[in-house]
């Protein structure tokens, strides 16, 4: 077993954590876990400055992102724990059911192999010779996503605020 | 693409598929919105890895990690948009049960 297979496994369990887990700050720790063990993926797999976004801005700034949202929303009460917690088992349990069969299923069945071979992409040598040569309209579409994103969250922010 | 490349990219399908049903169901199943973004995040990161492996095994890894940085930069923004929108819904309701937005008008 190669030490990528290890971490494969690793991501899914802890995928699997995430959905589960009680807590939803446990949950967002785990999807930080997820997302940490997929960086190593990446720079396993000659990605290493995608995979150091990865590990900034996914497993930093989004975990901290989350963890905020579910400090400034109120917790369960302890009526409601219970509720949620008798009903919680009832409604996950087919999860790992379905990854099992789903996993059974590809790894037995014959679907065309061809089907899903990726086709090759444009010629590329260098990240920032397509990042800054290859790109220029989508570029500008990115900054006007994250212009947009930054004002969105004044905005909400601010009104909240106010009231 | 040669068998070695092949079979890494079955490899790393077979647990990114695995994810992306996990991220699904967390989405379908769940009544939290937090939860559902939780989802949508798993969903996301699963097509981070595909699109990586996919760069790595036909020889494109710059345009795949270019492809990727753009993918963070965006899901970011929409992480803490869909943050603020949720904080804001708990304020207005007191509850980030999803049931609740039926009320929803317009």
């Amino acid at each position: 077993m190669t030490l990528n297979t290890i971490l494969l496994i690793i991501m899914t369990l802890m995928a699997l954590y995430t959905v589960v887990a009680r807590s939803l700050l446990k949950a967002t720790i785990g999807l930080a876990v997820t997302s940490a063990v997929m960086t190593i993926l990446m720079f396993n797999l000659d990605s290493p400055l995608a995979a150091v976004f990865e590990l900034s801005v996914c497993t930093g700034l989004i975990t901290v992102v989350f963890a905020s949202a579910i400090a400034l929303t109120k917790p369960l009460t302890h009526k409601e724990t219970i509720e949620v917690s008798k009903n919680k088992f009832r409604r996950y349990w087919y999860l790992p059911v379905i990854m099992v069969l789903s996993g059974v299923f590809m790894a037995f069945s014959n679907i065309p192999s061809s089907l899903f071979q990726p086709q090759a992409a444009a010629g590329a040598e260098d990240v920032r010779h397509v990042l800054w040569n290859a790109r220029q309209l989508d570029l500008f579409g990115q900054i006007i996503i994250m212009l947009a994103g930054a004002f969105s969250i004044v905005i909400l922010f601010k009104e909240v605020r106010k009231k | 693409m040669n068998i070695a490349m092949w079979e890494t990219f079955l490899r790393f399908g077979f647990f990114i598929v695995m994810v992306f049903i996990a991220g699904l169901y967390c989405m379908l199943i769940t009544r939290n919105i937090m939860r559902a973004l939780i989802g949508l995040e798993l969903l996301t990161k699963g097509v981070t890895l595909l699109i990586i492996v996919a760069g790595y095994v036909t020889g494109k890894v710059a345009l795949a990690q270019t492809m990727v940085i753009t993918l963070i930069v965006i899901e970011v923004v929409v992480m803490a948009v869909a943050a603020g929108v949720i904080v804001s819904i708990f304020r207005h309701n007191g509850s980030l049960d999803a049931r609740n937005l039926r009320s929803l008008k317009g």
